[in-house]
C-alpha cells in the first residue's frame, strides 16, 4: 500500500545548474520556521560524508609514444602525477610489448581528498605489427572488474570496496589532420564497449583552427560510421537537460589539446604554456586550445557521471557476462535447509 | 599483460601538492546533485503499544497529516502496516515510508509479539539481497525498503521498561537502528522524567541492548551528537493542533492547567528528536543500515546456506548460480515430496478399494451359499411332500378299491361274505 501525499512545502526549487557549471544547492530556511522539517539537511550530511570518505579516480591514457600523454596528465592535475615523473628513467626505451603501469597519488583541494590513479600504457601502437595491441589493455580493464566482483561476492566484505576500475580512458589521436587511422578505429571500437573513452587530438598546436575543425568533423563522422560510442554516450543521457548539455559536448569532441607544465609570463600573468619562436600557446586559453574544456568535462562537471557509468553500466555488463558463463563444475556446499514433511497416516 | 604498480604504499600513495586550482573540489557538489536528481529514500519503523501516539508523532515530525483515520485494531497478532509518501522540501525529494505496528502489546500472550516485526525487517533485507544477487540487476533504481530507523515507543509509566520492551528491543538491536523514545511524556513530571530516563538507560545497559548511538567521529557534528546521546531516550510529545501563544501559532496540546508546546525544548525533547533523526543523522542512519545491519544479515544468510569464503575457486558464480540451483533443488525436492504424497494417497485408495472388493466378494459368496442351502431345503421338503402325497394317493386308491370290493361282495351274497368272514375270523 502506498499513498502519495505532497503537502504544501515552501521554497520553490532553485535554478538548475548551467552547462559546465556546478552550483551549490541552496539550503532551506533557518530553524525556528514553523513548517520547516529539515529534510533538505540531508544534502549537507551527504557532503560531509563525502568529504570524510574522499574520492577515487582511475584514468588510463592510451596513445603512441611522444603524443604528450604524461605532460597532459601533469597539466590536468597541476602536479607531477604521471608515471614518468615518478619513475625516473634516464633512457626512455620503447618497450617490446605493451606495459601497463599505474601510479597512485593522494591529492587534496579545499578539504576534498582524492586518490588519483594514472594508468599508463607505454608501447601501445609503437610496434611494427600492432595487431591485437588492445588485448593487454582489455585484459587489464577486465581484471579490475574481476577484482571488484570478487570482493563484492565475498561473505565478509569490506565496508568500502576499493575501486580500481578504470573510470575513463583518454585516447590520444595523433594530429595528422586527415582522418582516423585503422589502429585508432579498431581500438576505440573494441574498448568503447567496456570503458568510457574520451578521444583527444594530441599536440594540437600543429593544426590551424580550420584544419582542426575539419579534422574533428572527419573524426566524428568516422566514429559514427563505425558505431563507436565515446563518452558521453547518447544512450546514457538521463533526461532532457542532460541531453542538452551532452549534445553540446558531443559537437565539440574530440577536444584538441595542448599540454604543458611550464609557466611563462604572458601579459603580466604567469600562465601554463608552450613557448615557441612565433608565440606562446596558452594552455588554458580556449582561443588557443581546448584543454580547459577537457579539464572541465573530466574533473569539474562530469567526474561523478563518468564514475557512475563505469559502475552501473560497464561493470554490470561485465558482471552479467561473468555470471552467465559458468561452465566449470563447482562443488556445491551442503544444503542444510531441506525441511521434513511429516506424513500423517490416512 | 605486464602490470606494475609504482609508488603504492599500502592503502594510499604519495601525497603530491597541487600547483594550482584543478577543480575536483566540486566532487561533493557533483555527488549531491546526482543524489538530488535521483531522490532520497527513508524508512521509519514505529514500534509501540496501541495508543502511544505513533501516528501523531509522525505527523508532527514531518509536518503533514499522513493517515485519514486511526487504524483498526481488530486483527489478532501484531500486524505491520506500511505507507509510502513523497515529500519535497526545496529541491530535495524524499520517498518516506512509515511502518506502524498495529496491535503490538494488545495480546494476552505476548511471547510472539516481536516475531512479526523481526520477520518484516528480514523480509526487506531479503528483498535487497535477492536484487543484489540477481544476474541482471538494477540496484541504482531499486526502491530500498530496508528499515533505516526504528523508533521504539516506551509507555510513560515513570517506573521502568516493561519486559515486553526489553525482549523486543533485544531481538531488534542487531537488525535495525533503535532510537528509544518516551511517548506522551507530558504525563510525567520533570523530576520523575529524569529518574525514568536513568532507569531506562541502566536497564538497557544491564540487558545488553545496543541502541543507536549518534556518531561522534566527524568533528563537525561530534559535539552535538555526543550531547544528544546523553539525552536518550527522548521524551516526546506529538501534536498537529495549533494553539496561539503570544502572537504566534505553535503546535501544542492544550490542557486546563496549561499548554504543552511541542517545539519548546523546556517542555519536551521533540526538537532534539527531529534534529537528530532528520537534520543531522539521516544519512548516517541509512549508511549504518546498509554497512552494518544488512551486511550482518547477508553474511548470516549466506553462511546458513553453506557458503564459505575459504574456497576462492567455488565462489562468485557459485554464489549466484548455486543460490539459484539451491532454490531449484529445493523446489524440486518439494515437488518430489508432493509427488510421493500423491502416490501414497493413490496407493492407499487402491488398497482400500481392494479390501472392499474382497469383502463384497465374500458377501456374495455367502449369499450364494445360503441361497443354495435354502434351495436344497426346499427341494427336500418338496420331495417329502411328494412322497407323502403319493402315499396319500396310494391309500386313497386302496380305500376306493376296498370299498368297491365291499359293495360288490354285499350285492353277491351278503351272508356268505359274513360266513366267510366269520370262518376266516375263526
Amino acid at each position: 500500500m502506498s499513498e502519495v501525499a505532497v503537502p504544501e512545502m515552501m521554497m520553490p526549487p532553485p535554478a538548475m545548474p548551467a552547462a559546465f557549471q556546478v552550483e551549490k544547492p541552496v539550503p532551506g530556511p533557518g530553524m525556528g520556521d514553523f513548517s520547516y522539517v529539515g529534510i533538505d539537511a540531508i544534502l549537507e550530511q551527504m557532503r560531509r560524508k563525502a568529504m570524510k570518505q574522499g574520492f577515487e579516480l582511475n584514468i588510463m591514457v592510451v596513445g603512441q609514444s611522444g603524443l604528450g600523454k604524461s605532460t597532459l596528465m601533469n597539466t590536468l592535475f597541476k602536479s607531477k602525477v604521471s608515471r614518468k615523473s615518478v619513475q625516473a628513467t634516464s633512457q626512455e626505451k620503447i618497450p617490446k610489448t605493451i606495459d601497463i603501469k599505474s601510479v597512485s597519488h593522494d591529492i587534496e583541494e579545499k578539504g576534498v581528498r582524492m586518490k588519483l590513479t594514472v594508468i599508463d600504457t607505454p608501447g601501445f601502437g609503437d610496434q611494427i605489427n600492432n595487431e591485437n595491441c588492445w588485448q593487454p589493455i582489455m585484459k587489464f580493464i577486465n581484471a579490475q572488474y574481476e577484482q571488484y566482483l570478487q570482493e563484492e561476492i565475498n561473505i565478509n566484505r569490506k565496508k568500502r570496496i576499493p575501486d580500481s576500475r578504470v573510470h575513463c580512458c583518454i585516447y590520444f589521436i595523433p594530429p595528422t589532420g586527415h582522418c582516423l587511422r585503422p589502429l585508432d578505429v579498431e581500438f576505440m571500437r573494441r574498448l568503447s564497449k567496456v570503458v568510457n573513452i574520451v578521444p583527444v587530438i594530441a599536440k594540437a598546436d600543429t593544426l590551424t583552427l580550420e584544419e582542426r575543425d575539419f579534422f574533428k568533423q572527419k573524426i566524428r563522422e568516422e566514429l559514427r560510421a563505425n558505431g563507436i560510442d565515446v563518452y558521453p554516450q547518447k544512450e546514457f543521457d538521463e533526461d532532457a537537460e542532460d541531453r542538452m548539455i551532452n549534445d553540446k559536448i558531443r559537437e565539440m569532441i574530440p577536444f584538441a589539446v595542448v599540454g604543458s607544465d611550464q609557466e611563462y609570463q604572458v601579459n603580466g600573468r604567469r600562465l601554463l604554456g608552450r613557448k615557441t619562436k612565433w608565440g606562446t600557446i596558452e594552455v588554458e586559453n580556449i582561443a588557443h586550445c581546448e584543454f580547459a574544456y577537457l579539464r572541465d568535462l573530466l574533473i569539474r562537471t562530469h567526474m561523478e557521471n563518468i564514475k557512475d557509468i563505469t559502475s552501473s553500466i560497464h561493470y554490470e555488463v561485465y558482471r552479467v557476462r561473468r555470471l552467465n558463463e559458468n561452465n566449470t563444475a563447482i562443488p556445491c556446499p551442503p544444503c542444510p535447509m531441506i525441511p521434513h514433511f511429516p506424513l500423517k497416516p490416512l | 599483460y605486464n602490470g606494475t604498480c609504482l609508488a603504492k604504499k599500502g592503502e594510499g600513495a604519495r601525497a603530491v601538492p597541487l600547483a594550482g586550482h584543478v577543480g575536483f573540489d566540486s566532487m561533493p557538489d557533483q555527488l549531491v546533485n546526482k543524489s538530488v536528481n535521483h531522490g532520497f529514500c527513508f524508512n521509519i519503523l514505529c514500534v509501540g503499544e496501541t495508543g502511544l501516539g505513533k501516528s501523531t508523532l509522525m505527523d508532527t515530525l514531518f509536518n503533514t497529516k499522513f493517515e485519514g483515520e486511526p487504524t483498526q485494531h481488530n486483527q489478532p497478532g501484531v500486524q505491520l502496516k506500511s505507507n509510502t509518501y513523497e515529500l519535497q522540501e526545496s529541491n530535495v525529494r524524499l520517498k518516506l515510508t512509515v511502518v506502524n505496528t498495529v496491535g503490538f502489546g494488545d495480546q494476552i500472550n505476548k511471547e510472539d509479539s516481536y516475531k512479526s516485526i523481526v520477520e518484516f525487517i528480514d523480509t526487506q533485507f531479503e528483498a535487497y539481497l535477492q536484487e543484489e544477487l540477481k544476474i541482471k540487476r538494477t540496484l541504482h533504481s531499486y526502491h530500498d525498503t530496508r528499515i533505516h530507523a526504528c523508533l521504539y515507543f516506551i509507555a510513560p509509566t515513570g517506573h521502568s521498561l516493561k519486559s515486553l520492551d526489553l525482549v523486543t528491543m533485544k531481538k531488534l538491536d542487531s537488525k535495525v537502528n533503535i532510537i528509544p523514545i518516551i511517548a506522551k511524556s507530558d504525563a510525567i513530571s520533570k523530576s520523575e522524567l529524569t529518574k525514568f530516563k536513568i532507569k531506562i538507560t541502566s536497564e538497557l545497559v544491564s540487558n545488553g541492548v545496543q541502541i543507536y548511538q549518534f556518531p561522534t567521529d566527524d568533528e563537525t557534528v561530534a559535539e552535538i551528537n555526543s550531547t544528544m546521546n546523553g539525552h536518550l531516550p527522548f521524551a516526546v510529545v506529538g501534536s498537529t493542533e495549533e494553539v496561539k501563544i503570544g502572537n504566534k501559532m505553535v503546535k501544542a496540546r492544550q490542557y486546563p492547567w496549561g499548554t504543552v508546546q511541542v517545539e519548546n525544548e523546556n517542555h519536551c525533547d521533540f526538537v532534539k528528536l527531529r534534529e537528530m533523526l532528520i537534520r543531522v543523522n539521516m544519512e548516517d542512519l541509512r549508511e549504518q543500515t546498509h554497512t552494518r545491519h544488512y551486511e550482518l544479515y547477508r553474511r548470516c544468510k549466506l553462511e546458513e546456506m553453506g557458503f564459505k569464503d575459504t574456497d576462492p575457486d567455488c565462489k562468485p558464480f557459485s554464489l549466484q548460480e548455486t543460490y539459484e540451483a539451491k532454490r531449484n533443488e529445493f523446489m524440486g525436492d518439494l515437488q518430489k515430496k508432493e509427488e510421493e504424497m500423491r502416490q501414497m494417497f493413490v496407493q492407499r485408495v487402491k488398497e482400500k478399494e481392494a479390501e472392499l472388493k474382497e469383502a463384497e466378494k465374500e458377501l456374495h459368496e455367502k449369499f450364494d451359499r445360503l441361497k443354495k442351502l435354502h434351495q436344497d431345503e426346499k427341494k427336500k421338503l418338496e420331495d417329502k411332500k411328494k412322497s407323502l402325497d403319493d402315499e396319500l394317493n396310494g391309500f386313497k386308491q386302496k380305500k376306493t378299491a376296498a370299498e368297491l370290493l365291499q359293495s360288490q361282495a354285499q350285492q353277491a351274497g351278503g351272508s356268505t361274505t359274513l360266513k366267510r368272514d366269520k370262518e376266516r375270523k375263526k
